[in-house]
């Protein structure tokens, strides 16, 4: 079994790696980029025959605590 | 006074730390994180450096660590927490100050020294700054532009929680004056209630006049006299 999370910068946070490559890929002539977020992927191997649902519960609580900062970032976890 | 500077894997500034507070007539030790407790501590400074590698963000490991536990306990029971560089991103990660320091908004490291306004006396960090002082001090991040949502910012300034702002050589809050981007030029805070401060600055490397400045010496000095003057709780 396998958790993925992506940690992406919330809306309101200054993204300066996000702008940069927004420009690169407008210089490079891709049109039609409205905006670049530049986050993390993490990927944690689980145990097989892990409980899905308390796994969704401890992971949740690790990306709250130490994955993520809520503060500065949103994250989405998918567990498969 | 004693002064207890945290050391983590990759701290880089606890050496002079220890030697600014040493320099300005006190005594200072350094105590390893994996300590689980301070020992007779008047003060607890969190150094600069690169805790754990900055590894997954900056101060996020070291917040976990056993000393930090030790830091929390001393700040809730009223004791002077001082967090430089890396040790204000440390404390912004363990939810002792609000906010969070993130990558400087031209996406360079920035070391050069800089100007500093103090925006209040009214702090055991601020009160020995003379007035109208613009203080020359030194930064060294990647990661300092400070963020915080709205609803915090105003809180910081309701409460009088700004304590340093970037400014130019003649104390205006200019956005060139800005290294990283930070909101309001923000460069360093303290919490509600009033014990613990952080700021990206490095105060500890500008207390002689051979390291080019020695405006740093005034915010030890503040310490010391908040400390003297027990306007603060003592915790062992």
């Amino acid at each position: 079994m396998k958790a993925k999370i992506i940690i992406t910068p919330k809306k309101a946070v200054l993204d300066p790696q996000g702008k940069t490559v927004q420009t690169a890929l407008e210089h490079m002539g891709y049109t039609g980029v409205t905006g670049v977020h530049i986050g993390k992927y993490i990927e944690i191997d689980l145990a097989p025959g892990t409980d899905k649902a308390a796994a969704q519960k401890a992971l949740n609580d690790a990306a709250h605590k130490l994955l993520s900062n809520p503060v500065i970032e949103d994250y989405k976890l998918e567990i498969e | 006074m004693n002064f207890a500077v945290l050391q983590f894997p990759a701290s880089n500034c606890d050496q002079d730390a220890v030697h600014a507070v040493r320099l300005l007539g006190h005594s200072a030790r350094l105590v390893w994180h994996k300590d689980p407790a301070l020992g007779d501590t008047d003060c607890v400074i969190v150094p600069g450096g690169f805790s754990y590698g900055d590894y997954l963000r900056c101060g996020a490991i070291a917040r976990f660590s056993p000393v930090m536990q030790a830091v929390k306990q001393f700040a809730d029971n009223g004791g002077l927490v001082l967090g430089i560089c890396n040790g204000f991103q440390v404390l912004t990660e363990a939810g002792l100050l609000p906010g969070a320091l993130i990558r400087n908004r031209d996406l360079q490291f920035h070391c050069e020294n800089i100007f500093l306004k103090t925006a209040t006396n009214d702090s055991a960090f601020t009160s020995k700054i003379p007035a109208e002082k613009i203080l020359c001090v030194p930064i060294a991040h990647g990661e300092g532009c400070y963020f915080a949502d709205e609803e915090t910012l105003a809180k910081l300034k309701a409460n009088n929680q700004i304590l340093w702002q970037y400014c130019d050589a003649t104390g205006n809050l200019t956005d060139t004056a800005n290294p990283n981007g930070a909101l309001q030029n923000i460069a360093g805070i303290c919490n509600e209630k009033r014990n613990v401060a952080g700021l990206m600055p490095h105060p500890e490397r500008a207390c002689e006049p051979l390291l080019g400045s020695d405006h740093g010496k005034w915010i030890f000095e503040s310490i010391f006299a908040a400390l003297k003057n027990k306007t603060v709780a003592v915790v062992a």
